[in-house]
């Protein structure tokens, strides 16, 4: 693997995004041809493509130009020529971390999570996963991102109904024509985008060429906008089209809950940037009134609803609901800092949402129940698994100096200079978080054990192992986010420009003083600050 | 030597990453050292970079104050850039955040020697002491930051260490939901502090304390006031200010220690440090100075009332610092910033005292908390009836020890307020009449009179380590008003030294016959107190029956009113939400399903097969179609 990674950090043409997404899909392949008689190889040799796949990403990552704010490791390939359909896969500041994070979530939890039968299909699907979910992140053509888009529905639906607990089939059916009723909205609109839109020389499914082209007129370019919003706002989700997720979470298999937080749900926020910022900007700001609404309706809803709960997995995606309506509304605030602030939440929520599920499927095994009444003064019991629980709980939050903070702070403080009434709205959001998770976290952990409650196992050496990059992430990128910010903000900044130049918006200037600070007044001269 | 600010924050910090690796390996009573030596060894680098900070020259523009002064900014790393966001973890070295941190690692460090004792043959003891210096590295973070951000960094930090150390006995339910509560309450701040960092971002720019000084005389009035108004939440919230006091006293839950130095004298005024940092924006608004003021004045009294009919030791102080606090906001909103935070510092030296003495006594009673089951203990524990004496006599106000100083200047400060002076300081009078009161009752109840307690019970006095901060802060407590003695100029040491950072000096203009009527007045409500004190509590020539009204013992049904609401219509009205969730918004979408299905159904009889059926619907639509054209070539 390290041979492989530094092949591929020498070889400047090597197809890194192509690897990133053949590499899990091959290994796919491979686990599902294994012999019967072997399904104990499943999961080692899985979990070794997927890990080539995040060291390809780590890899990507390192070689990832942070300067140039357009679309990089670029790979065109001719694929239906017809109809002008290519393969073509880039990545720039804003999809680079949703692919490092899918890359190393999905390896992490394939050696972490046990899925407890039928190893050999759980893991091929577990990759397909991996493997659609990067490429809908990296694809740079739109029918290319439609393939994707539905490739990872199906291995989901089935890890849903094959691996998870009492009510997975209604729930796993609920998923799947829930998001397939968006996708059909997806598919009329991606066709609609490129038929009509295409530039004078052909048609052509090309993203960058249909962004830049603009050919559509304003009220078709709005009638596809809004399949196109319908079908990323279901995966979100935003409230009221919401209700899938708490089932889908909450019936899933643990790992399926994982990646699902981690990754799939930011294919709908990803969808709303690349696909509605860039592809629609007029639209975007036509219909923004609306869509801010509804992330901060999503903001308060989702929280309030979450307090509610009974169940605890139930209550952590309601919190997702939450948590994913701050990016909503970041997206639509059109400033550098909400939207960069967008991305670093798309992946921060993955990492503590993500951690979450993780945690409460470690108490599920231990106890086979995840009602909060049946739980109680697990602290006592689990002091170790408290501690990381409390870790995460604060990081989803918004503690500063942990990961949730960050993502969280550069929305509102970047929605606020264009979205002030609706950002103050969402920041009660935040006194709602504390309530919510700290009074079911008072519930389960606090407070007297009961006989079940005191034999309840602390956390094992192999869980640590699991936990502790999603532990070192949440602190690391809390207190040191600059490297993510770094490669987010010309990215971000390019697609402002865009989308600024294709609609009425003006982006305001943040950030420049109204009034002007002394020449000395600023924190730069360490030497002689006096 | 001002370059190793850095240091300051990291011993701490450093002292909490030993004990989260080692910190059970260490044990008793290693792991408590391991955290003192960590926090005085902050203080021996406050101490070397308060030295550093005299050594600097003054320059004329820049700083805080936004008018020069000494200061110095050591920018550690950029930590979220962004656009035209520019936050830095940086510290900020001027002698606010000096003088406040020099008090919060001195009294820091005595309550880490004083846990060492008092934490003794607790099954978590290393894990007390890697929360406190967690607490202490976030509370230097809040008084050092350069900007606002960091400045919530540790705003945050401190609030959720409190959260952690007042459930730290977390089996017990009481513990557990006095935590959360502390929390969520200091959240509802928490917004006021973040909209407010957000307004000042979008109007000035920057969200640096110098970058703000420089820029706030330009702000419009009804942006400072509004920026004024959203701090005062913030700091009402962290604070205990009303209406959000309501967690201060519950946080009593916690171990005293904790409440000493958590809850008495460092993160509670917190709120004070940032209303003083924010000076120049609060001097831009004077409609919000005086809101400050009537809170301030409001709390003070309101607290010292109900502090008047407790009977848990430690509740008594609870309110009493409430009341206190009270004080410092009345002092704010009366532009006397330094007397502000005076008071914060003689505040730290005596309620920490009169808490780790009341610790003493819990601790020598076997966790005997109520008043009514204590008395005549000064025999048994000499030390700490002698320290908690003094500590009695300063919150009192009698001169000379150092509470009588800071008070009076606050109440100088109130009777020159311009619009409601007159009024102000007959609260604060009246307040200071009601401390001296009860605390002397507390000081009657627990160490003189009959004893009350059973003679199993075995009261002793505490061992060294927790007594030798008792007599340490006595002295503080009894001397500590000499850093800012009135009437000659020279002796003003702390106006002083804390002028550059102030926008507009205060500056009373009472002549000299006033100063002292005043202060005799108060030294009078402060002896007419305690004489009635004596009177009723060890002299019983007053019945006491009737000087604990249940209105003031229930703090007016406040706390108990807002509680009944969010346990009663409030969490109806999120089970509401939860069930409309349930019930109609996924009900649509089942409905929907079930709606398809059913047509499905319904129309599942025309895919019959059979050919004729499908003849007879073609022929039936030809009909229709003709019969439509038909209509409209006729219309």
């Amino acid at each position: 693997m390290g041979a492989l990674l530094a092949a591929s950090a020498s070889a400047s043409d090597f197809p890194l995004l192509n690897a990133l997404i053949f590499v899990p899909a091959v290994g796919a392949l491979i686990v599902a041809l294994l012999p019967r008689s072997r399904p104990d190889l499943a999961r080692p040799l899985g979990t070794l493509f997927a890990a080539i796949g995040g060291a390809l990403a780590l890899a990507l990552a390192w070689q990832f130009d942070a300067a140039d704010a357009g679309f990089q490791f670029v790979s065109q390939q001719s694929w239906i020529p017809a109809l002008g359909i290519s393969w073509h896969v880039g990545v720039d500041g804003i999809s680079l971390w949703l692919v490092v994070l899918t890359s190393l979530v999905v390896p992490i939890v394939l050696a972490g999570v046990d899925p407890h039968h039928d190893p050999k299909p759980y893991t091929a699907w577990m990759l397909l996963l991996q493997a659609g979910s990067v490429g809908a992140f990296v694809a740079l053509d739109l029918f290319l991102f439609f393939v994707m888009f539905e490739v990872v529905l199906v291995p989901m639906y089935l890890l849903i109904a094959g691996w998870g607990y009492e009510g997975r089939r209604y729930a796993a059916t609920k998923f799947f024509i829930y998001t397939m009723a968006g996708s059909a909205l997806l598919l009329v609109a991606i066709v609609a985008t490129a038929v009509l839109g295409s530039p004078d020389s052909g048609i052509t499914f090309d993203l960058v060429t249909l962004a830049e082209e603009q050919g559509l007129a304003t009220n078709t370019a709005r009638l596809c906008f809004v399949a196109f919003a319908i079908a990323f706002l279901v995966k979100v989700p935003v409230v009221p089209l919401h209700t899938w997720l708490p089932d889908a979470h909450t019936e899933a298999p643990t790992a399926g809950s994982v990646v699902l937080a981690a990754v799939l749900l930011k294919l709908g926020t990803y969808g709303l940037l690349r696909f509605g910022l860039y592809l629609f900007p007029e639209a975007s700001d036509w219909a923004a009134p609306v869509l801010v609404t509804v992330g901060v309706v999503g903001v308060i809803w989702g929280a309030i609803t979450a307090a509610m709960q009974r169940d605890l997995k139930r209550l952590v995606a309601y919190s997702s609901v939450a948590h994913m309506g701050f990016i909503v509304l970041g997206i639509f605030a059109f400033t550098a800092q909400a939207v960069g602030g967008s991305v670093i939440q798309m992946v921060n929520h993955g990492i503590s949402t993500g951690a979450l599920f993780l945690l409460v499927g470690m108490l599920y095994e231990r106890r086979h129940t995840r009602q909060i009444d049946e739980l109680a003064g697990i602290q006592s019991a689990a002091p170790v698994y408290a501690g990381v629980f409390t870790l995460i709980m604060l990081s989803s939050v918004g503690v500063p100096g942990l990961n949730g903070f960050v993502g969280e702070f550069l929305i509102l403080i970047g929605s606020f200079e264009t979205r002030r009434w609706w950002t103050v709205i969402a920041a009660t959001g935040v006194i709602l978080a504390a309530l919510y998770l700290l009074w079911a976290y008072q519930r389960v952990f606090h407070g007297p054990p009961a006989a079940a409650d005191r034999q309840t196992a602390d956390l094992r050496r192999g869980e640590l192992l699991t936990l502790a990059p999603f532990v070192i992430a949440v602190v690391a990128l809390g207190v040191y986010p600059k490297p993510l910010l770094d490669a987010v903000e010309p990215a971000a900044n390019e697609l402002l420009e865009h989308f600024e130049e294709h609609s009425g918006f003006e982006v305001p200037e943040l950030g420049d003083p109204v009034v002007v600070d002394h020449g000395d007044s600023s924190g730069e001269h360490d030497e002689d600050g006096h | 030597m001002v370059e190793f600010v850095w240091l300051i924050p990291a011993l701490p910090l450093a002292g909490f990453a030993v004990l989260l690796l080692a910190g059970p390996r260490l044990g008793e009573p290693r792991a408590g050292w391991l955290a003192t030596a960590a926090s005085a060894g902050s203080f021996l680098f406050t101490l070397v970079t308060f030295g550093g900070l005299l050594g600097l020259e003054s320059v004329d523009a820049g700083g805080a104050g936004g008018h020069g002064g000494r200061w110095f900014v050591s920018t550690l790393f950029e930590w979220m850039p962004i656009g035209g966001l520019e936050v830095d973890a940086a510290l900020l070295v001027d002698p606010l955040s000096m003088t406040m941190a020099l008090f919060v690692t001195g009294v820091g460090t005595l309550i880490h020697l004083y846990s060492v004792g008092y934490m003794h043959g607790d099954p978590k003891y290393s894990k007390f002491f890697l929360y406190l210096n967690l607490f202490l590295f976030s509370m230097l973070m809040l008084v050092l930051g350069n900007n606002l951000v960091v400045t919530f960094l540790g705003w945050e930090g401190v609030g959720t260490c409190s959260y952690l150390l007042i459930s730290f006995w977390h089996e017990r339910p009481t513990a557990a939901t006095a935590g959360k509560k502390a929390f969520v309450t200091n959240r509802i701040g928490d917004f006021g502090f973040m909209i407010a960092t957000f307004l000042l971002w979008t109007t000035l720019g920057t969200v640096s304390y110098a970058g703000l000084a420089a820029g706030a005389p330009a702000l419009a009035t009804g942006t400072a006031t509004a920026v004024s108004l959203l701090l005062l939440l913030a700091a009402a919230g962290k604070s205990a200010q009303l209406p959000l006091y309501v967690w201060l006293p519950d946080a009593m839950e916690g171990p005293t220690p904790v409440s000493a130095m958590v809850h008495a004298a460092t993160m509670v005024t917190a709120g004070v440090y940032l209303l003083v940092r924010l000076n120049p924006v609060l001097d831009a608004s004077e409609g919000a100075l005086l809101v400050i003021a009537i809170v301030g004045a409001a709390t003070a009294l309101f607290a010292a009332l109900a502090a008047v009919a407790q009977h848990d030791i430690k509740k008594v102080l609870a309110y009493s610092t409430v009341s206190q606090l009270g004080y410092m906001f009345l002092a704010i909103g009366s532009g006397a910033y330094v007397a502000a935070i005076f008071h914060v510092i003689t505040h730290a030296f005596f309620k920490g005292l009169l808490f780790l003495g009341a610790g003493s006594v819990i601790h020598g009673l076997g966790d005997e908390q109520d008043m009514r089951r204590m008395g005549a203990l000064r025999a048994v524990m000499p030390v700490t009836a002698v320290t908690f004496i003094v500590g009695w006599l300063a919150i009192a106000g009698v001169p000379p020890l150092s509470g009588f100083w800071s008070k009076d200047e606050i109440l100088l400060a109130a009777w020159e307020q311009p619009d409601i002076g007159r009024l102000l300081w007959i609260v604060g009078l009246v307040t200071a009449l009601l401390t001296a009161y009860y605390m002397s009752r507390q000081t009657f109840l627990v160490f003189f009179g009959g004893q009350r307690w059973d003679d199993s019970a075995h009261p002793h006095e505490s061992p060294a380590t927790m007594t030798l901060p008792l007599v340490v802060l006595a002295g503080a407590a009894a001397i500590g008003g000499v850093m800012n003695l009135p009437l000659v100029a020279d002796w003003l040491v702390l106006e002083h030294f804390l002028e550059p950072v102030l926008a507009h000096p205060h500056h009373f203009t009472s002549g000299t016959g006033t100063k002292l009527g005043l202060a005799l007045l108060a030294v009078v409500a402060a002896l007419g107190g305690i004489a009635f004190a004596i009177l009723a509590w060890l002299k019983a020539r007053i019945p006491t029956d009737k000087l604990e009204p249940a209105l003031l013992e229930n703090v007016f049904y406040f706390d108990s009113t807002v509680s009944n609401f969010v346990g009663g219509p409030g969490t109806k009205a999120f089970e509401a939400a939860a069930t409309a969730d349930r019930r109609f918004v996924d009900g649509a979408v089942n409905g929907v399903a079930r709606l398809v299905r059913m047509l499905g159904e319904a129309v599942r009889p025309l895919q019959s097969g059979y050919l004729r059926h499908y003849a007879s619907g073609v022929a039936v639509g030809a009909i229709i179609l003709v019969v439509w054209l038909a209509l409209r070539g006729v219309s």
